[in-house]
């Protein structure tokens, strides 16, 4: 992500490197998909709902092979596929994300025709906590829980940041709120690998409730200068910077591994 | 005095004239074409008995999807649907398809072009619900999503024919509905609806009426009357606002001496405003008088006491033909 970021100078590398270890533990752990077989009709779905974070998914799907390592360097260069914000022209992208409040009520509509084709595959939807102010996720959320859609999680990143700041509107007590629609609900550190992977297997159960994940992640995990950063919606890094930043993630990769 | 009209829920048949008509001529049409085509599901927003969906709803109990109040999930649900093979049929009225659910219609169906079919209840002046049911903007506004075909029917015939066109269709579809007893102006016998054509349905002259949606029954009307004042008059149906038909528009208009459209909308941004984009653009020099709403939001009343009031009726086509440029 660090690489990619650099070439235009900036990008959503605070929201990217928060998500990125639950996108592993989806892409290399728990979804049942193909990279060669992207239109598999039973592969399970990941739906990144906020594109901006496309980033992340830029730098999962092309760990997994959808396409090569060295594209990474296009990520938001004129007529790159790795956009800034994703579109469903991207092979791997299932939605067009970026117009927030769209991926949940596009995950129960998928979720619907699943069921209904008898297909065992199941939707992931990430959605953020800013998104959760956005009147369609609630109205989907209520859709989700009354036709029983237990092949539905909600990943809902709890970062704390939106772009005017700090979350401008207080949306806790999050795990209740997704409760009291009728999810099974987890909230756990979304930085914790261990706890992401736990959780992940948790949602196989199919009881007729949906799932939903509240990950409390931070923006910029892995970088300590980054997390200490202010307006980490947006991360401007100057040109001398990026290599200092580098070292830094090397460090605390080892020290985490 | 004149005589005071109660307001009713609302019907065509409220202001339709003498023809015969048919009764939810879109569900028959959607429960027949469901037979044929297992992909096809239905969906609503709380008003499937409003949008006449409820004989596919018992064809096909297990592929109907009521989603409640809540037109921006009806729609997103709808694209999240269309990704997994199906084809959804989305009821609700046209207020809410284009003005609450309008950046879900732009960007989950219509960016990626899947096969949602949106169909929108009180098109234009026909309810007397006021300017919260009145859906008088809806043609222009859908017209301006890219890729987004939308349908102004006229009569139950051509109701039936598009739904089956749209369901052809591989892309999405904003179709204006009209419910309960609908007028049948066409026979059905070898009608044929094909997207983006316009539809000549009596040659010009003297003038040349170009309508879309019901105002096509009320053109019709007009030319007979115009006809026995010895006014040579042509009717051109448009059904399609997109894709629109300029070449059939234009033909049509070097036929005739000058133009009347005739639409239920706005008189900005719907028919109107692209019969005189057409013209201008291949340089033809017609006068075009303009029928439709005007531009302001109206109030609660009796269907017809309003469409009176705001001047689309038959005398309103016939009173605009006869005035010379």
């Amino acid at each position: 992500m660090l690489t990619m970021a650099r070439g235009p100078g900036q990008g959503y590398v605070g929201q990217g490197l928060g998500i990125a270890d639950v996108l592993a533990a989806l892409y290399f752990h728990e979804l049942r998909w193909d990279p060669g077989d992207l239109a598999a009709p039973d592969r399970d779905r990941f739906l990144l709902s906020t594109g901006h974070y496309s980033i992340a998914l830029w730098a999962a799907l092309a760990e997994a092979g959808v396409f090569p390592l060295s594209e990474l360097s296009t990520y938001g260069a004129d007529d790159s596929r790795l956009d800034m914000s994703t579109l469903d022209t991207t092979p791997g992208v299932e939605m067009i994300g970026g117009s927030l409040g769209h991926g949940l009520g596009q995950a129960v509509g998928m979720a619907l025709g699943l069921r209904l084709a008898g297909s065992p595959a199941r939707i992931f939807c990430e959605l953020s906590d800013g998104e959760m102010q956005e009147g369609a996720t609630w109205e989907a959320a209520m859709s989700a829980s009354h036709f029983g859609l237990d092949g539905m999680v909600a990943l809902i990143d709890c970062n704390g940041i939106q772009a005017d700041g700090a979350v401008v509107l207080d949306m806790e007590p999050v795990a209740e709120k997704w409760r009291a629609f009728g999810f099974s609900t987890a909230e756990i550190d979304g930085n914790d690998m261990a706890a992401v992977v736990a959780a992940l297997a948790r949602t196989r159960q199919r009881d007729g409730r949906p799932h939903a994940i509240v990950l409390r992640t931070r923006p910029g995990f892995g970088i300590p200068t980054l997390m200490a950063r202010e307006k980490a919606h947006f991360i401007r890094v100057d040109a001398g910077e990026w290599d200092a930043l580098a070292a830094e993630l090397e460090r605390e990769g080892v020290r985490n591994d | 005095m004149t005589e005071r009209i109660f307001t009713r829920a609302m019907g065509v048949d409220e202001v339709s004239g003498v023809r015969p008509t048919v009764e939810a001529p879109f569900g028959h049409a959607l429960a027949a074409l469901g037979a044929e085509r297992p992909e096809i599901v239905g969906m609503t927003a709380d008003l499937g008995k409003y949008t006449d969906i409820l004989p596919f709803r018992d064809a096909f109990p297990d592929r109907f999807f009521n989603m409640g109040m809540a037109e921006q999930n009806l729609v997103a649900a709808a694209a999240g649907f269309a990704r997994t093979g199906f084809m959804p049929f989305a009821t609700t009225y046209g207020v809410f398809a284009s003005r609450r659910a309008y950046d879900f219609v732009a960007i989950a169906v219509a960016h990626s072009s899947l096969p949602v079919k949106i169909v929108a209840g009180l098109p234009g002046l026909t309810t007397g619900y006021g300017g919260t049911h009145q859906a008088i903007e809806d043609l222009g506004l859908m017209s301006l999503i890219p890729g987004l075909v939308v349908i102004d029917p006229c009569d139950a015939t051509e109701i039936a024919a598009a739904t089956r066109a749209a369901a052809e269709h591989p892309g999405p579809v904003y179709l204006r509905l009209l419910r309960g007893k609908v007028p049948v102006v066409f026979q059905p016998e070898g009608f044929l609806f094909e997207i983006g054509k316009a539809r000549l349905l009596r040659e010009g002259g003297d003038v040349g009426i170009i309508a879309t949606g019901f105002m096509t029954e009320r053109a019709l009307d007009a030319a007979d009357r115009l006809d026995a004042l010895g006014l040579a008059a042509g009717v051109l149906h448009v059904p399609c606002l997109k894709p629109f038909d300029a070449e059939a528009v234009a033909d049509f208009a070097l036929r005739c001496d000058r133009i009347v459209t005739a639409e239920n909308h706005v008189m900005r941004g719907g028919l109107a405003s692209l019969v005189v984009e057409a013209l201008h653009e291949r340089g033809i020099q017609r006068s075009v008088r303009r029928i439709g709403l005007p531009d302001r939001f109206m109030e609660c009343g009796a269907v017809p006491t309003l469409q009176k009031r705001y001047r689309i009726t038959v005398d309103d086509i016939v009173a605009s033909a006869e005035e010379r440029a």
